[in-house]
């Protein structure tokens, strides 16, 4: 989209609010849902994927060493990566904690 | 040359559907269901309607057929009636605002207790669902408006879902004269739909797609837009059709309206008993006349406004109840439109012809005359239920 959101008036829109960008969805940050957000202990890694084969948001992936870790624009917080790492690698902290 | 046939007002429905070369009609089979449709998967099945006809196995997903149907540019057509329109509730809300889906909805009455019959508390119930609505009081009126409902709701300007609402039994189940219009001259008049963004792989769209709060008022308020200004093209088109094939549509039709002090209005079917009722009493010397409302969504407000506001009695005969609620629900509206008026006629609410009751010419005299008494005298309810056993 050419404009920001809160720019966008009635008179922007397709009929219907039909959207004619493909992959829109990606622009929208599902992050700002998040209460709780995950912490890695790399070190304990073993690089299964299994946290991001259980994420339901789709937005784990490994970073530069190979680690998988949440890319946080869209990352919800629902703690399911924490879950089912039995490595131990990943911590559920609040977010209002440092 | 054009012929006058008599024929079931479903299957004239079904044949002018056909006269419009729909391309798809997704419906719903078993009861609550009109010859429209049935009708219509003989031409089909025929071979005399070249169309995809897909039965389903309830009202909801007809309604999700033609959704998908639309959204590829196929002219769509449906057929249901009461709880077969209730089913559909959620999926015609999806449709507004975007899909020139054309139904035509055979009036009855919704359950409990369980009716067959005829009323509109099916219509009410789907009201504000964003469809442009339009009523008929006879099979003529049927066929020409299902010709017009193609041509509003295909409209560019328009892009609209319409219902065009008859009467369950008093039309559907009538055997009526109807003129048919040639095919040669309905295919002059409908021009092939062309719907601007249709779902097309090589250019993706996405339809009903997820508005969070940042954009969903924007969207209300550009569907709401779009209702109100595809009147121009309802008008445009009726005039269009008055040109071609000679009969003419207006949002509110006048009847006898010269000189009177008080007006009836009803919608669908009973309007033409209501005026036989008008002819009487104003060959005895009455001051009466009739208007009707043909145009129930985008609501008519300034053609309303200027057939009843120099009268002294407006009296209003619904099919329906809001129950716990105020008037009827066309008096409810008609109120409305009249109240910022600083002259406006004294509004008489009368519901009656529920689930199938008839109101007779005798009875709308009774009506007429009871509602005189009332814009006089004042009453207790907010509205009276006619005909009812206390």
């Amino acid at each position: 989209m050419a404009k920001a959101e809160n720019e966008l008036t009635w008179k922007d829109l397709e009929i219907g609010c039909i959207v004619t960008e493909p992959g829109s969805a990606r622009s929208y940050s599902t992050g700002t849902w998040r209460s709780q957000r995950p912490t890695y202990d790399f070190s304990r890694c073993i690089k299964c994927g299994l946290c991001a084969l259980y994420c339901p948001e789709g937005c784990i992936g490994p970073n530069k060493e190979g680690h998988f870790e949440a890319n946080m624009y869209y990352c919800k917080g629902c703690g399911i990566c924490a879950r089912e790492c039995w490595p131990r690698v990943i911590t559920m902290v609040e977010e209002e904690e440092k | 040359m054009t012929t006058r046939v008599g024929v079931e007002v479903s299957i004239a429905v079904a044949d002018a559907v056909k006269l419009c070369n729909a391309d798809v009609v997704a419906a719903y089979p078993i009861t609550p269901q009109t010859h429209i449709v049935e009708h219509l998967a003989e031409l089909v099945a025929n071979g005399e309607l070249e169309a995809e006809y897909i039965p389903v196995e309830s009202e909801h997903s007809a309604m999700s057929a033609c959704l998908g149907s639309s959204a590829t540019g196929a002219r769509t057509f449906t057929a249901t009636s009461s709880q077969g329109l209730a089913l559909m509730n959620e999926v015609l809300f999806i449709a507004s605002g975007m899909l020139p889906i054309v139904m035509a909805v055979a009036n009855r009455a919704l359950s409990s207790p369980l009716s067959i019959w005829g009323d509109h508390s099916d219509v009410m119930s789907v009201r504000d669902t964003g469809w442009v609505q339009i009523f008929v009081e006879n099979g003529q009126q049927a066929i020409d408006n299902t010709i017009c409902a193609f041509k509003i709701g295909e409209d560019k300007r328009v892009l609209l879902p319409v219902m065009v609402h008859l009467d369950g039994f008093n039309l559907t189940h009538v055997i009526e004269p109807i003129i048919f219009p040639e095919e040669s001259e309905v295919a002059k008049f409908l021009p092939p739909n062309k719907y601007p963004l249709p779902l097309n792989p090589n250019k993706p769209v996405a339809m009903g797609d997820f508005a969070p709060p940042f954009i969903f008022t924007e969207a209300k308020w550009a569907q709401e837009f779009n209702i109100e200004k595809s009147k121009a093209v309802v008008l445009e088109v009726w005039d269009q059709f008055a040109k071609a094939f000679g009969r003419r549509y207006q949002p509110v039709e006048k009847y006898k309206t010269e000189g009177a002090k008080t007006l009836i209005l009803t919608m669908g079917s009973f309007s033409e008993t209501a005026s036989v009722a008008i002819d009487e009493m104003r060959a005895d010397g009455n001051e009466v006349g009739q208007v009707r409302l043909r145009l129930w969504r985008p609501f008519p407000f300034e053609e309303l406004r200027q057939a009843v506001q120099n009268v002294d009695n407006l009296i209003i005969l619904d099919r329906a109840v809001s129950v716990g609620g105020p008037v009827g629900p066309v008096a409810s509206e008609v109120k409305s439109a009249l109240y910022g008026l600083a002259k406006r006629p004294k509004v008489v609410s009368f519901v009656g012809g529920l689930g199938g009751r008839d109101i007779t010419v005798n009875s709308f005299k009774d009506i007429i005359k009871k509602g005189i008494d009332i814009a006089r005298t004042g009453s207790k309810t907010e509205f009276e239920v006619y005909g009812v056993r206390e």
